[in-house]
């Protein structure tokens, strides 16, 4: 089969809270892992996409003729031939298949072309001819507010609206401080681009093999704009190169199926990296307007907070960023009185949707930025103010909702306040590689300015808001010439973050197998739910955890009774040696107890949460992560040019289930982050992308990223699988906050927008400035929860 | 798609005269992007990257020929003496790039962000063209007419850029918003030419071509005669006049606003770049002669 391996064999002997290599390290080290992007398959055709060059435009006529006559050209496709539901969508179906009277952004698909090669399939593309009537475009998410804004959806401009109202929301406070916050739009950049292969099935079905974070949730929206039954619709993951939320929409897997399925071939897409940043959802951009109100002691008052993020076109995972950016505008801090507007709103920029980090990062910048203004509002050292005013279990957060599990927040502080700072060359001894400006010899460390900054943050694990939430995994355990072997088959999505590894590592530990094989992921098992919210450690590992004690409780029943009734068990069943003892009594060899095979299949669950209700009250999370980050910079004050020379990280973890991959995550989410404060953005002229390639689109290189000290936190989480938290966007939550404030300690200025630039620095360019906060637009309560169905 | 592969000089340039229509290629470092975007769709490539004769580096007395298919991984191996174009050779691209890349390219493609054409402008360099009709020598201010535009003939190859070493210290500096693997926002190159009592600055990426500075440079080599620092290295220039040199060299970009910076921060820079640039140029003369 044209796909990854299918089953990656674990080394022995590790279980869960060691550091066991990863099961998927040695492949991609060596090149040998296949990506989506290698899949192929004798005889397959390969896709191409035509898209919209407007933000917003009337469709006026197509003409696909001169491209259809083009020898190699099997298929062309637009929203006219499409069988069945023609929208699809994560939360709300709203996004067309392909666009029928309207396109509403700059990259949005039009029509789909299925070709011999992909050469002649870029020219099927580019002989389309599509007249389109430019419609007036909203490209400023302040503009979308305004009533004679056009609307770009059916629904109006407001996508969804948050308004969290706690305590006496008009309390006053002894010392106020007021900002103004801007975030650009960050790219997920992953380094494997989209790609998908789907092949038509003698049934009359498809197997789609596909690069996704979700497989299941993928397949319901596929099945019904194919008109399929979810049964003639089988997913299987290829190897995934890097997530960062941006998997979470659907991008050609639609469009590959309708090609493959109308052809009877096979159909390949694999987006080069300018499609593929027009072809996924983005981080969302955000304005923010902060009043942080304490007390001359320093103890917090009140938050009045108004975000407004730029959902582009479409609704995608939106009504959920919006949620956490609201509920967690006030930081890691009891707050006991707060009144929060948050508002997502449609424009014709490119949709945005999931991103590490998910509404928290954008909330992070703007109150740590608050509580280090407030400090010195106060005469008070930034790191005291926040211990003052620290979550911890049994706070009430502004929801009402109260922390009942572990919230060690003091602790994650106080950690990264003692992690080692950088150990200097002395002046002059530095390589210059080292110094702002890197390779570009400008400086001789002239003028060269250094800060530190901190900033904590907390964010939820897994879905929220009712969602229900859960995994399935089946695991079975046997034995071939080779001894016991354990197989685990989940739908669970490996990115890159080594779930695989873990999941290995938790059937050592459950069931005393060295052997663990892991079958591919795909739609033959139930949902596992999305590989995001840093949920899956918990999620999948939770319900390996329950296949495998309802594997060992088969394997005890069956020692049991082949030792029979009148064995005399001298206590509990245990797992030891490869033995079934009860007490000390061995009661067989597992070898020998396994002469057929023994499986269960299981599905996890976390505690249900709820929605908020019109004044944002509720129990929307399940549970929070902590996270510290200290950075230190140095900051070329001529050229405005930076050098980050240590980030330190602490994060909570609950139980730290692979050391070695919570530490490879903390630093991996620092790197984001940090491309966040100082190089990633989409820059948008009036809804086109201006930069879409790595050549200007820059992501930290090795002489951006500096080395980065880490620890964790270790305080179980009750009810949560060994006490584990998930550990995927926690240090990107608090690196672009931190650096930010270290960029701020080291000029002085005010940095009220990331990604700085070297204007800001040089000070050539001044804060960013707004006139005040947005409208709140009226519309009563939070929309309807997550419906991915 | 046809690509000729000529294995010498002579070969390749009987090509360029019977296909004009062929584009050279040498490390492909801009041509493949250029390919990959579907910017350009040449109907031919003559691969040069294979002619010994583009990869000789000849010194003969004060004279450097620097062949155009020398990639610069070599430059920085064989050529550390040369100091602005060795520190221009390191802040190209990534390793992979350097080993690729050539001179030759940067000049041929004549992106006023080519990393190498700032120090060749400082260096007064000559462009050596070949085509079947015989050799021509002309300066770089004469082939570099114009964005992306270059006086190649369309039967002619750059067959190396030669200078004449200049004696003094001299330097390269590029300002791009990453650490490296950036494409420069702005690049200066200064030369003291000791012989000539002249000190020379061009920048790169804030014009439309490469521009040299000329009122900076009467101002700096005058700055260096008024406090007797061409004669004592010692002396120094004062702090008033490095500034006035600073502000005249950001006087002499014409940069814009594009994605990658704005014309307000590439003018600041070339100031900043330039008085830095001469401080050193200065703190090097002083420097017992090795």
């Amino acid at each position: 089969m044209p796909v990854a391996d299918r089953a990656v064999e674990a080394r022995p002997g590790l279980g869960v809270g060691v550091s066991a290599p990863r099961v998927d390290g040695t492949p991609k080290a060596l090149g040998a892992f296949a990506y989506g992007s290698d899949l192929w398959v004798e005889g397959m055709l390969f896709g191409g996409t035509l898209r919209s060059p407007h933000p917003s435009a009337r469709i006026v006529s197509i003409d696909v003729s001169g491209a259809i006559v083009l020898p190699g050209v099997r298929r062309v496709m637009t929203a006219a031939d499409l069988p069945a539901k023609r929208r699809y969508g994560l939360d709300v179906a709203d996004q067309p298949v392909l666009a029928e009277d309207v396109v509403r952004y700059v990259g949005e698909p039009v029509a789909i072309v299925a070709a011999d090669t992909p050469e002649t399939a870029r020219e099927a593309v580019a002989a389309i001819r599509v007249e389109y009537e430019p419609l007036p475009a909203v490209t400023d998410m302040e503009a979308a507010l305004r009533p004679d804004a056009p609307r770009v959806s059916e629904l109006g401009n407001v996508l969804r609206h948050i308004r969290i109202v706690h305590g006496d929301a008009d309390a006053e406070a002894d010392v106020w401080v007021e900002g103004y916050y801007e975030i650009g739009m960050q790219d997920q950049a992953p380094l494997g681009p989209e790609a998908g292969l789907a092949i038509p099935a003698a049934d009359g079905g498809v197997d789609l093999h596909v690069s996704t974070q979700w497989l299941h949730s993928d397949l319901w929206q596929i099945a019904p704009c194919l008109g399929l039954p979810e049964d003639r619709v089988r997913l299987h993951l290829a190897g995934v190169g890097g997530a960062f939320g941006a998997r979470e929409d659907l991008h050609m897997q639609i469009h590959a199926c309708l090609l493959a399925l109308a052809t009877g071939r096979p159909v390949k897409f694999s987006y080069g990296r300018e499609e593929s940043f027009h072809g996924h959802v983005h981080r969302h951009p955000a304005r923010m307007w902060f009043r942080t109100g304490a007390r001359r002691d320093g103890t917090l008052v009140n938050t009045q907070a108004r975000i407004l993020l730029d959902g582009g076109a479409y609704t995608s995972s939106s009504p959920a960023v919006i949620l956490n950016a609201s509920t967690f505008a006030a930081g890691p801090y009891e707050m006991p009185n707060a009144r929060i507007e948050g508002t997502a709103v449609y424009t014709n920029n490119p949709p945005a949707g999931a991103m590490r980090g998910f509404g928290a990062v954008q909330a992070c910048f703007a109150h740590e930025a608050q509580m280090d203004r407030l400090a010195a509002a106060l005469g008070m050292d930034p790191l005291e103010l926040r211990r003052r005013n620290l979550l911890h279990t049994g706070s009430v957060l502004p929801t009402g909702q109260v922390i009942h599990g572990s919230a060690p927040a003091r602790e994650v502080l106080e950690r990264c306040v003692a992690l080692p700072g950088p150990a200097d060359p002395a002046p002059g001894e530095r390589d210059p590689l080292l110094l702002p400006g890197g390779a570009g010899n400008v400086g001789r460390g002239e003028h060269v300015r250094r800060g530190v900054g901190y900033a904590l943050g907390y964010k939820n694990i897994a879905y929220s808001e009712g969602f229900d939430d859960s995994c399935e995994a089946v695991v079975r355990l046997e034995c071939d010439p080779d001894g016991v072997v354990a197989s685990v088959h989940t739908a669970a999505v490996e990115v890159g973050q080594g779930l695989h590894t873990v999941l290995a590592q938790i059937v050592r530990t459950e069931l005393g197998v060295d052997r663990v094989v892991q079958l591919q992921a795909d739609t033959a098992v139930g949902s596992a739910g999305s590989t995001s919210a840093s949920r899956q450690t918990v999620m999948a590992g939770g319900a390996v955890e329950l296949a495998c004690s309802r594997v060992r409780e088969h394997l005890f029943a069956r020692a049991a009774a082949r030792a029979g009734a009148g064995a005399g068990f001298q206590g509990p069943f245990r797992l030891s040696d490869g033995h079934v003892f009860s007490g000390d009594t061995p009661l067989g060899r597992v070898e020998d107890l396994l002469d057929t095979p023994l499986e269960a299949t299981e599905v996890y669950r976390h505690r249900p949460t709820n929605r908020l209700d019109g004044r944002g009250q509720g129990e929307p999370h399940l549970m929070f992560a902590f996270g510290a980050m200290r950075a230190v910079v140095d900051v070329d004050e001529d050229l405005g040019l930076v050098r980050v020379v240590q980030l330190a990280g602490v994060q909570d973890v609950g139980r730290a289930l692979n050391p070695r991959g919570v530490a490879s995550q903390i630093e991996g989410g620092a790197a984001q982050g940090l491309g966040l404060a100082l190089l990633e953005e989409i820059q948008l002229r009036d809804g086109h992308i201006a930069n879409a390639s790595f050549t200007d689109y820059l992501l930290p290189t090795i002489l951006d990223m500096p080395p980065v000290v880490s620890d964790v936190v270790e305080e179980p989480e009750p009810g949560s699988p060994y006490g584990a938290k998930g550990v995927g966007e926690g240090s990107t939550i608090v690196a672009t906050a931190a650096v930010a404030a270290a960029l701020r300690a080291a000029t002085g200025r005010e940095l009220n927008r990331v990604p700085v630039t070297p204007d800001d620095l040089a000070g050539l360019a001044g804060p960013r400035t707004s006139a005040g906060p947005a409208p709140v637009p009226d519309v009563p309560g939070p929309r309807p929860v997550y419906e991915y169905r | 798609m046809k690509v000729y592969r000529p294995s010498s000089l002579g070969e390749a340039l009987d090509v360029r005269a019977a296909h004009p229509e062929a584009v050279p290629i040498a490390g492909g470092t801009d041509l493949m992007v250029e390919l990959n975007f579907g910017r350009r769709r040449p109907e031919a490539f003559v691969d040069i990257s294979r002619l010994p004769e583009l990869g000789v580096i000849r010194r003969e007395g004060d004279t450097v020929s620097l062949g155009a298919g020398v990639p610069y991984a070599r430059i920085i191996r064989e050529l550390p003496d040369q100091v602005a174009l060795v520190q221009a050779a390191r802040t190209v691209g990534s390793p992979q790039i350097r080993t690729r890349g050539t001179v030759g390219g940067n000049l041929g493609t004549g992106s006023p962000a080519g990393d190498a054409l700032p120090v060749l402008a400082a260096y007064d360099a000559r462009i050596v063209l070949a085509s079947a009709r015989g050799t021509r020598r002309i300066s770089w201010r004469d082939f570099l007419v114009g964005p992306k535009r270059t006086a190649l003939a369309p039967d002619e190859l750059i067959v190396a850029a030669e200078w004449d070493v200049p004696q003094g210290p001299g330097s390269f500096s590029k300002v791009g918003t990453r650490n490296a693997m950036v494409i420069a926002i702005a690049g200066l190159s200064l030369q003291v030419d000791e012989a000539a009592r002249g000190v020379r600055v061009a920048l790169g990426s804030v014009g439309p071509t490469i521009l040299r500075a000329p009122d900076a440079e009467a101002f700096g080599a005058g700055a260096l005669d008024e406090s007797g620092a061409w004669a004592n290295p010692e002396a120094g220039v004062p702090e008033a006049a490095l500034a006035r040199f600073g502000e005249l060299v950001a006087a002499a970009a014409k940069p814009i606003d594009d994605v990658r910076g704005t014309a307000a921060y590439r003018r600041h820079a070339c100031g900043v770049l330039a008085r830095r640039a001469l401080t050193w140029a200065l703190a090097d003369r002083r420097l017992p002669a090795s």
